[in-house]
């Protein structure tokens, strides 16, 4: 199983000279909500509200396709880049164009289509389906290249992913995110799972089913297990879990309460917050296990939600040593403890982004929980959502998104924010809500 | 078998990115380990040569099946050569897994399990005192009972912080029945947080009767 480059004289790597997308822009501003920016297919359940400044308007042609697919690998296509608010989706005409026609591109070029993306599905004798594209530099009359997938049907959405983080990449320059995935909860009445999902939160598999509580799902750096809270033995206690197999192993269950893991950046511990000292503290705990857990802090306080920085060498945490909940950062050995938050009087829950420049978190703001970005280089602090009851922020394997957990219409639903709060997306949500999201790093 | 192979090989369903001359860079998504690449060419390209399903598409040519595939431009090999194929597992595939619950004891008869607790406070109140009272002179005359203070928060704010605002609530409790004479080995201070509500309200009658100490034997 693999993908294959269509043979094309290749340009260079991707410098489109595009126009970018100003009008709507000035009229819309911040948090406008346009409503459903592009007709995206119900059945994606993708909402685009807010307006990016540039954005590269693309179009898919209809691709031509086998009958009977399980799969709409353009529709998945086009939400995915629509989702990741750098692209902007234009008519994509109702000619079929595959990735072996040579379009002609100027009524693209007058259409304000800067990159056209052309193709086919096709089923193999063996019974999988050959996926293939082709991406066009409108303004450049260029080809950008292609690939073609030959998968099984049950890996069609994994093409089409694949699909868009060329595309993703070719059109910003940036790893496209599409392929990987994120972990969430959901919880239906006493049923609480799990689940491992695309990152479209789409194609959902429980990991775990448990009739007790789960919180704080974390990924392994590698992708492959999972760390979390789960109440199952009346009590919250830290599994690790390898997704792929189901086997999990108790990493903490100490006298008390056991919660908030985080993984070193190596996946060689974790950090944690464990209670058997009375108050709550952060230990590190060998993510082999054995051993006994290393006490980082030392208070008598509150301190929780370790988060480490991509290199390592920092961890930023939540504190209430001066009075009120605030973000602080030390040393992954509790060296060097530095206040980081001080607006408001209640901050929590923070998230380093993979590229290390930005902070999220959570940030009360007259009453209403909010997610926050900080960058770390000058301290800038923006509020990234008018919305009331943000928890749980997340970043982007590429840091260009932010996933987190909010409630709308009285539901938990997830949803992404670009990380100047200009583009929001919804993502699926489920009987009862979702919630908790964590994002999985980059996958092959 | 081509599948298995593969995926205990690479560790994907999608494992293998041909180079068209080095210009393409493949996907980034991808964690090349460079050092690792030419080595297993060598196992990747004996694979391919046996099972011969890539494509090399060529604008102008027909689609081949089984065309060879040079072995340089093979792109990427996670997996350290001389590493058998052990079981194969779909590294993107989900086990799920169903937990078991813990059972809880008979409590004491006649005696209430609820401590409450006033927003933003984590001192037991004084009318609950003798609540306690009743828990600890329960608990000095069997030894063998043992507690657990559940402590809980309503649903505002973060999940990990109100776990860890459960914790001080059941703490306080826990000192409280440590002065009236219990022993450390009879009780345990944990907190539920947000996550198990009393009252499934969002307002100020269900949130004071959220913030609450449970006292569960077991």
């Amino acid at each position: 199983m693999h993908q294959t480059p269509l043979q094309t004289p290749f340009p260079p790597p991707a410098s489109l000279s595009r126009r970018r997308f100003h009008a709507l822009a000035a009229l819309g501003g911040a948090g406008l909500a346009l409503g459903a920016v592009g007709p995206a297919q119900a059945q994606f359940r993708v909402e685009v509200t807010g307006v990016g400044l540039q954005q590269i308007p693309f179009a898919i042609a209809p691709f031509r396709l086998a009958t009977g697919l399980p799969q709409d690998v353009p529709a998945i296509v086009r939400a995915n880049l629509e989702r990741s608010g750098q692209l902007r989706a234009l008519p994509g005409g109702s000619a079929i164009l595959d990735e072996s026609a040579r379009p002609d591109l100027a009524p693209w070029r007058a259409a304000g289509v800067d990159a056209l993306i052309t193709g086919s599905v096709n089923r193999l004798a063996d019974g999988r389906f050959d996926v293939r594209f082709r991406l066009w530099d409108v303004v450049r009359a260029q080809d950008l290249g292609g690939l073609s997938f030959p998968v099984p049907a049950s890996d069609l959405r994994l093409a089409a992913h694949r699909l868009s983080d060329f595309v993703y990449e070719r059109l910003t320059g940036d790893p496209g995110v599409f392929a990987t995935r994120i972990a969430y909860i959901s919880r239906h009445g006493e049923r609480h799972n799990l689940w491992v999902a695309d990152a479209d939160a789409e194609n959902a598999q429980t990991a775990l089913a448990s009739a007790e509580p789960i919180i704080s799902p974390a990924w392994s750096p590698n992708g492959q297990q999972l760390a979390y809270v789960s109440f199952e033995a009346r009590r919250p206690v830290i599994y690790t879990h390898e997704v792929a197999t189901g086997r999990r192993r108790l990493l903490a269950g100490f006298r008390g309460s056991n919660s908030a893991p985080a993984w070193s950046p190596d996946g060689r511990r974790l950090l944690a917050t464990l209670t058997f000292g009375g108050s709550s503290q952060i230990f590190a705990i060998d993510a082999a296990g054995g051993g006994q857990p290393q006490r980082i802090t030392q208070t008598s306080g509150i301190e929780t939600e370790p988060a480490f920085t991509p290199d390592g060498r920092l961890v930023y945490f939540v504190s209430d040593r001066g009075g009120s909940p605030q973000i602080y950062r030390m040393t992954p050995a509790g060296a060097d403890v530095a206040r980081v938050t001080f607006e408001g009087n209640y901050n929590i829950s923070p998230a380093v982004s993979p590229d290390g420049r930005w902070l999220a978190y959570i940030s009360r703001i007259n009453g209403a929980f909010r997610v926050c970005v900080m960058e770390l280089a000058n301290g800038r602090i923006t509020p990234l959502t008018d919305t009331s009851a943000d928890e749980s922020p997340s970043f982007a394997p590429n840091s260009r998104l932010i996933m987190y957990a909010t409630q709308a219409q009285g539901r938990e639903v997830l949803m992404t924010t670009s990380l100047d709060g200009r583009i929001k997306t919804r993502l699926a949500s489920a009987p009862g809500g979702i919630r908790e999201p964590d994002w999985g790093p980059f996958q092959r | 078998m081509f599948m298995t192979i593969m995926q205990s090989l690479f560790g994907t369903r999608f494992g293998i990115l041909f180079g068209t001359g080095g210009k393409h860079s493949s996907l980034r998504s991808q964690p090349l380990t460079r050092t690792l690449q030419a080595a297993t060419v060598l196992c990747a390209a004996l694979l391919l040569a046996a099972c011969g399903s890539n494509v090399n598409l060529a604008e102008d040519v027909p689609v081949q099946d089984r065309t060879a595939v040079p072995v340089q431009q093979i792109g990427v090999a996670p997996t350290a050569p001389g590493v058998a194929p052990a079981a194969a597992v779909d590294q993107r595939a989900v086990a799920p897994v169903q937990a078991e619950t813990t059972a809880i004891g008979q409590p004491p008869a006649h005696l209430e399990r609820l401590v409450f607790f006033d927003f933003d406070q984590y001192i037991v109140r004084a009318e609950f005192i003798p609540l306690l009272e009743g828990h600890a002179r329960f608990l000095a005359a069997d030894r063998q009972r043992r507690v657990a203070l559940e402590g809980h928060t309503d649903e505002r704010g973060g999940r990990e912080y109100n776990l860890a605002l459960g914790q001080k609530r059941a703490e306080a409790v826990r000192r409280s029945l440590a002065l009236m004479g219990v022993q450390d080995a009879q009780m345990e201070a944990v907190s539920f947080g947000e996550e198990k509500p009393a009252s499934a309200g969002s307002d100020e009658a269900a949130h004071s009767q959220n913030r609450r100490v449970e006292l569960v034997y077991r």
